[in-house]
C-alpha cells in the first residue's frame, strides 16, 4: 500500500534557512544542506523549500542550494515561490529539483500551468493554494483562493481551482489553510478533505500543525495523501521519526 | 577497475537527479557521461535509461536524438537500467496520448491505473505518486542487501503490462498488482525512482554499477 507522505518545509531567504530552525547537533541550522541531510536521515518523504527571497535578482542563490542539496540527498526535493515562468521552472528542474511548486504564478495566469506541465510532464508540477475560508453566517462552508500570504483574495473558489489545477495538468496540490497557518490548531480539516475528494491527484495538507494529533487527523479525517509541517519539526519538539511512528501506531500506513 | 558509465539524455525530464545520484556512488576513476551521442552510449560499460513525461513526447525526444537504434543496442548488449519512462518506451504501445507505439524491444503494453479500482470502490489518486512497497519476484542481483517488500518511490500513471510474466522481477500493489521492475539478461528497468529512494534506492544503484552479466 501507498505511504502516506510527512514532508517538512523550509522557508530559505537569500540561501539561509529562516524561521529559527533550532537543532542543537548540527553546527549551522542555516544551512539548507545540513537541515536537509538531517531530515533525510531522520526519514522524511521528501523536502520543500520555499524560497521567501524577496529580490528576484538573489534567486539565483535557490539554484544553488537546490544543486547542492541534490547533489548530497536523494529524496523528492520541491521548491516553491517565485516560479513564474517556464524557464524559472526548467532552471530548478536542472538544478536537481523533482517537483516546483507554483503559487500566485497559476493565479494570474492559468496556462503557464499547462504549459509547464506540458513541457516537463505533471509530475513534477505542484500547484499551491492558499485558502481562506469566506462562509458566510450559516451558509454553507465555502473557501476562496488568496495571495500575497493571504492578503489579496482572488474571487476564486478553492475548491473547483484545485480541480482546474488538476485540469490543466498540476500532478498535486499543495493545499494551505491561511486561517490555520501558523496557529498550532491542526489543519482545516474540512477544507483539506473536500479538495481531497474533488480532485483526482494527490493533496498535501498544510498550515496549522502544532502536534502530532493534527498529522493523524490530516490524513483520517481531511483525506489529506501527504502532510507538511515546519515549525514543530524544526523546533525539535518532535523527529520526523517520532511523527512517522506515532501515525503507524494510530494506523497511519507510512515508510519507517 | 575504471568504467565508463552514460546516462542517456535526450531532453526528457529530470536527469539530474540520476545523473548526481550515480557520481554520489561512482568509484574515484570512473566516468559519468551525461549525453545524447549515440557514439558514447554504444562506447560505455554500462547505461542508464532514465525519463519522464508523457509517452509521445519521449518517443519523439528519442527520435530526434536519433537515439532508437543506440537505446537498443545498448539493452541488447550491456547492463541496462531503465527508470520510469526509460522501462515504459521498451515496451511496444501505450495507451498514453490516445495510443502510442513505443520502441518495441519487450513485448506487452503500457496501461493507465484505474481510478476507481481502490480499495473498497475508493477512488484511486493519480498520478502513483509516494513511497511503494516493491516485491521481488526473484533473487535477482540488483536486490541484493535490499530487504524484500522495502519502499521506493513512484510517480507515475501509467504501468507496464509484459506478455512474458517470467520477466517481472518486482511487483507493487496501487488497486492492481502491477510490475515495478523487468528483468531479461543484462536489462533491468523500474518503474520507480531509485535516484529518489533514499539508502534502498541508493543501494539498488550501486548493485547495478557493479553488476557483472
Amino acid at each position: 500500500m501507498l505511504a502516506k507522505r510527512i514532508i517538512p518545509c523550509l522557508d530559505v531567504d537569500n540561501g539561509r534557512v529562516v524561521k529559527g530552525v533550532k537543532f542543537v547537533d548540527i553546527q549551522d541550522a542555516g544551512d539548507p544542506v545540513e537541515v536537509a541531510r538531517r531530515y533525510d536521515r531522520e526519514g522524511a518523504d521528501e523536502i520543500t523549500f520555499l524560497d521567501i527571497t524577496a529580490s528576484s535578482d538573489d534567486r539565483e542563490t535557490m539554484v544553488h542550494v537546490v544543486e547542492q542539496v541534490a547533489g548530497e540527498v536523494f529524496i523528492p526535493l520541491t521548491v516553491g515561490g517565485g516560479i513564474r515562468s517556464v524557464e524559472d521552472v526548467r532552471r530548478m528542474l536542472n538544478a536537481g529539483a523533482d517537483k516546483v511548486g507554483i503559487n500566485t504564478a497559476a493565479v494570474f495566469n492559468p496556462e503557464f500551468v499547462r504549459e509547464a506541465a506540458e513541457r516537463f510532464g505533471s509530475q513534477c508540477i505542484v500547484v499551491a493554494i492558499d485558502a481562506k475560508r469566506v462562509s458566510g453566517a450559516g451558509g454553507p462552508p465555502r473557501w476562496e483562493v488568496f495571495t500575497h500570504g493571504g492578503r489579496k483574495p482572488t474571487g476564486l473558489d478553492a475548491i473547483q481551482w484545485a480541480e482546474k489545477m488538476a485540469a490543466y495538468g498540476a500532478g498535486e496540490i499543495l493545499l494551505t489553510s491561511m486561517d490555520r497557518d501558523g496557529t498550532k490548531m491542526g489543519f482545516d480539516l474540512e477544507l483539506t478533505r473536500a479538495v481531497s475528494r474533488a480532485t483526482p491527484v494527490p493533496v498535501i495538507a498544510s498550515g496549522g500543525v502544532g502536534n502530532l494529533d493534527h498529522l493523524v487527523a490530516g490524513v483520517k479525517e481531511g483525506e489529506a495523501d501527504a502532510v507538511l509541517a515546519a515549525s514543530i519539526f524544526h523546533f525539535g519538539e518532535y523527529s520526523i521519526g517520532e511523527a512517522k511512528a506515532y501515525m503507524a501506531g494510530h494506523g497511519v500506513e507510512v515508510r519507517i | 577497475m575504471a568504467q565508463t558509465i552514460a546516462v542517456i539524455d535526450y531532453g526528457m525530464g529530470n536527469l539530474r537527479s540520476v545523473a548526481k545520484a550515480v557520481e554520489h556512488l561512482a568509484d574515484a576513476g570512473d566516468r559519468v557521461r551525461v549525453t545524447d551521442d549515440p557514439a558514447q552510449i554504444l562506447a560505455a560499460d554500462r547505461v542508464l535509461f532514465p525519463g519522464q513525461g508523457a509517452a509521445r513526447d519521449c518517443m519523439k525526444a528519442i527520435s530526434d536524438h536519433h537515439l532508437n537504434r543506440a537505446v537498443l543496442d545498448a539493452a541488447g548488449s550491456k547492463p541496462f537500467l531503465g527508470i520510469c519512462m526509460g522501462l515504459q518506451v521498451l515496451m511496444e504501445f501505450s495507451e498514453e496520448n490516445e495510443g502510442t507505439e513505443l520502441l518495441g524491444l519487450l513485448p506487452g503494453r503500457v496501461r493507465r491505473f484505474d481510478p476507481d479500482a481502490g480499495e473498497g470502490g475508493a477512488h484511486l489518486k493519480i498520478p502513483h505518486m509516494g513511497w511503494n512497497r516493491v516485491h521481488h519476484t526473484g533473487g535477482h542481483p540488483l536486490w541484493r542487501d535490499i530487504p524484500q517488500d522495502s519502499r521506493f518511490y513512484f510517480v507515475h500513471s501509467y504501468f507496464v503490462d509484459p506478455v512474458d510474466k517470467a520477466m517481472i522481477a518486482a511487483t507493487t500493489g496501487y488497486g492492481i498488482d502491477f510490475a515495478s521492475a523487468l528483468a531479461k539478461d543484462n536489462l533491468f528497468a523500474v518503474q520507480f525512482h531509485p535516484e529518489k529512494s533514499a539508502r534502498d534506492g541508493l543501494t539498488l544503484l550501486r548493485n547495478f554499477l557493479r553488476w557483472d552479466i
